[in-house]
């Protein structure tokens, strides 16, 4: 291992279990464990995986006026945010490029929490700090402070359950995008697992399946892993690296930061909902950083959700071009990865979790991810993405892994 | 990820720089991935490989291994003629994985100039270069 790199504290564990390690934004992480990607992939589809997110980081930003600070930072509007809900946007800087994106949880009116990818935690308290235009907010960078689990999958409640020491306390009124919790000790609000363990309880995750996000203190972090582990036997609880975590979020269309969105002007994408447009598109709600750009911009690309006419792929990047159908080069792949888990049944895509398959359906995959262009197309376009010498027929949808659990009720799930 | 000494190299086949392998039998060579390359791609869904009959130069690409995540171009040892290609990974790409010395062979290759087989690295070769 590059001993540049960081570690989070299950990384002994990742090793010993034979993990495949890569430098994720400047994190030792794993790829894969010894059961490869694919059973990663439909472990989550099927049941429940389990994932190390400890890389990410977070930021507690407090003050009078830190809602103030954030709503003009943010791409989301959060003044009508509820006290224990959480919401999905990005930080922009003055050309409407994005920093990176981000979750912000709301603990009450002048306290927040904001978390963000790998290494981005000092970047986004100095972006926050640089923008505070002598509002007096304490913002703190708590990188390396909280390390957090994700379980996700249909089973993943029935699984948490067994290790919270007041589960209706937890799962009473949890809807998509709520948490409960605090990352404050001294604060009242507890979730406690049933050793009395902290932790807080976020009803999200980024597999567009079911489940949550648990945010613990580091040292807390191995127990909180191994006792998952051990709850989640029978239900065939898997543990997940980043392999997994890529495809299911291609196939639930979702972007990744630094790749689908990133130092581009961040709108035309299948990311509208992180923006607040008005009713008709044409202007925006709020005022924030970077949003004047985005209203006026020269030179505008557009990306596209794609899925391929089977699971063979390109690698994404710079040697990619995504042609039309007159062979003209507009554009390039932003990702390109195979969701293990659909296929194409006729003109539809369905997935393992669709009901009433055929009986003699065999699922194969399809690669799917983002594009993108330099003109607006339709939905159901046709391109071909080119690698060299390597060419895949695709299409443009509006949407890629259908029947995902993440937006169903709890109920559904204990 | 295996370290080296979990992953099998047998003495009866030849490598090469970019991780295939090579085995003589008669006049007919067999192609197929090292332990090592099929470690480090991961879980294989898909195989491009070539008709039979195509004929290719040495270091040619020849075909591509697909996993979940990446694509990889496959390279051929040894110049020659496509006789045969492992037609079982269309349904079982796995076999790369799970079988890369024998029921995970790729392709079959009638060699223009055998001797090109001995040029390629033998296991103690190929594991210093693994080495590094």
């Amino acid at each position: 291992m590059n001993d540049s790199l960081k570690t989070t504290p299950l990384n002994k564990w990742h090793r010993n279990a034979g993990a495949n390690m890569a430098d994720f934004g400047g994190f030792d992480m794993p790829l894969w464990y010894d059961t490869g990607v694919k059973n990663e992939h439909l472990a989550v589809l099927k049941s429940a995986g389990l994932f190390d997110t400890s890389h990410m980081a977070c930021i507690s930003v407090q003050g009078e006026t830190a809602l103030e600070l954030i709503n003009f930072c943010f791409t989301r509007d959060i003044a009508n945010l509820a006290a224990g809900r959480c919401v999905y946007g990005a930080f922009l800087d003055t050309k409407g490029h994005c920093i990176d994106d981000a979750i912000v949880y709301r603990f009450s009116n002048h306290r927040f929490m904001v978390c963000v990818n790998a290494g981005m935690g000092a970047a986004i308290a100095d972006h926050l700090n640089a923008n505070l235009d002598g509002r007096d907010v304490a913002i703190k960078d708590l990188s390396g402070q909280l390390a957090k689990v994700d379980i996700q999958g249909k089973n993943s409640a029935r699984i948490l359950s067994k290790l919270l020491k007041d589960t209706s306390q937890v799962f009473d009124a949890m809807p998509y995008f709520s948490f409960k919790g605090d990352i404050d000790p001294e604060q009242a609000d507890q979730v406690l697992l049933a050793d009395d363990t902290k932790v807080l309880v976020s009803r999200s995750g980024y597999t567009g399946e079911f489940g949550f996000e648990i945010f613990i203190s580091p040292d807390n972090a191995e127990k909180l892993w191994l006792d998952l582990l051990d709850a989640g036997k029978e239900y065939d609880l898997t543990p997940c690296g980043l392999g997994a975590r890529d495809s299911l979020r291609a196939g639930a269309c979702l972007p990744l930061s630094h790749q689908d969105i990133g130092h581009f002007a961040f709108a035309n994408h299948p990311w509208d909902f992180a923006l607040p447009y008005s009713d008709d598109k044409q202007s925006f709600t709020k005022n924030f950083l970077g949003g004047d750009s985005l209203t006026n911009i020269s030179d505008p690309k557009y990306t596209y959700a794609f899925a391929g006419d089977s699971l063979r792929k390109v690698n994404a990047g710079e040697n990619t071009k995504v042609l039309d159908q007159d062979g003209n080069a507009i554009g390039q792949v932003l990702t390109c990865a195979t969701d293990m888990g659909i296929s194409w049944l006729d003109d539809k895509i369905v997935s393992i979790n669709t009901p009433d398959l055929p009986s003699d359906i065999k699922i194969k995959g399809i690669a799917c991810g983002f594009v993108m262009v330099d003109k607006p197309l339709d939905m159901g376009t046709r391109l071909t993405l080119e690698e060299g010498k390597r060419k895949i027929s695709v299409q443009l949808v509006s949407d890629i892994r259908p029947n995902r659990t993440a937006r169903l009720a709890l109920k559904h799930f204990i | 990820m295996k370290a080296l000494d979990e992953l099998n190299f047998p003495e009866d086949v030849k490598y090469t720089k970019d991780h295939e392998w090579a085995k003589l039998e008669g006049d007919i060579i067999t192609i197929g991935l090292s332990d090592y390359a099929q470690d480090q791609l991961g879980e294989i869904v898909f195989v491009e490989l070539p008709e039979e009959g195509d004929t290719f130069d040495q270091e040619d690409e020849f075909g591509s291994v697909e996993s979940v995540k990446a694509v990889s171009e496959i390279y051929l040892p040894v110049g020659g003629e496509i006789v045969a290609v492992n037609e079982d990974l269309e349904d079982a790409p796995e076999l790369v994985n799970n079988e890369c010395y024998t029921g995970g062979w790729l392709v079959k290759v009638k060699p223009e100039d055998p001797s090109q087989l001995d040029g390629l690295m033998d296991q103690g070769a190929y594991l210093d270069m693994l080495k590094g």
